[in-house]
């Protein structure tokens, strides 16, 4: 029996919105207040989901302690109470949260082994999210 | 197509134990959650169901009978229960939020008439979930 695991997590990070092929008038056009070069925060809640067989030994799809600790380590850790503008990932590109939703399944991509990645969708706000499960759509609602 | 989910709460008791494993083993693999004497959770049931808006009715099912349903066939049977003595599917499995999930889809499958069953969610609590689509 396949089933599907969403786990939620909470992380809070900075960045500012500016995309150096636009000019000052463009930034400030398309990116508004999110073009503040002091930059601002979020607190982004992550919901991470797997899928896969669900063991007949344990009941799980996915030992959440592996999630969890892959999760801490991989993600947590590296955005958290950090400025996304100054990650490698965010040098050539904007960290707006499409960015952001791809460049974290692409690491759980990567290193992932416990389990089949469904998605990733972060809420930047309460008001707006995105979805990424691979390929070329991002979706946001 | 269109789909309606109905959302359901129930509080209930469960432990890891896989009789199988060594005690050390268990512990390893199950962690708190293998304290025999259990523990709870708030859960929150979502069922959803998919159909074509029925001309007359302006409904895809008869949210009375999906709530009969879902009230004798999953709360009367799981609400303040300790799942792993008192609900049958856990006397051979674990009850986790997979096997929570898959069981209430095999409850409901069967005894919904109109309504066709998509997703049946299960909110262990809310930074954890489980979505079963029936799949294989």
């Amino acid at each position: 029996m396949k089933a599907h695991l969403t786990r939620r997590y909470m992380f809070s990070a900075s960045h500012r919105l500016h995309s150096d092929a636009m000019s000052e008038a463009e930034n400030a056009a398309t990116y508004g207040k999110c073009n503040n070069p002091f930059g601002h925060g979020h607190n982004y809640a992550l919901e991470v989901t797997v899928s896969g067989p669900v063991d007949e030994s344990t009941g799980m799809v996915c030992n959440l302690v592996d999630l969890d600790s892959f999760v801490r380590r991989e993600i947590l850790q590296r955005y958290d109470l950090e400025n996304l503008n100054t990650r490698a990932e965010f040098m050539q590109t904007v960290p707006t949260t499409e960015n952001l939703c791809t460049a974290i399944y692409d690491i759980l991509q990567r290193g992932l082994t416990q389990a089949h990645l469904d998605k990733v969708r972060i809420e930047e706000t309460m008001m707006n999210s995105f979805e990424y499960a691979g390929g070329s759509d991002c979706v946001i609602e | 197509m269109v789909y309606l989910t109905r959302k359901a709460e129930f509080a209930a008791s469960h432990y890891y134990h896989n009789p199988d494993l060594t005690p050390e083993e268990n512990q390893r693999v199950f962690g708190k959650c293998n304290n025999p004497n259990g523990h709870g959770h708030n859960y929150t049931l979502e069922v959803t169901v998919k159909g074509e808006v029925d001309p007359r009715s302006g409904f895809v099912v008869d949210l009375k009978q999906l709530k009969e349903v879902s009230n004798r066939e999953v709360l009367d049977a799981m609400n303040h229960r300790f799942l792993n003595k008192e609900v049958p599917e856990y006397s051979t499995r674990i009850p986790t939020t997979e096997n929570l999930a898959i069981a209430i889809w095999h409850r409901l499958i069967s005894k919904l008439n109109k309504a066709q069953l998509h997703r049946v969610r299960v909110y262990e609590t809310p930074d954890l979930f489980v979505d079963f689509y029936g799949e294989a």
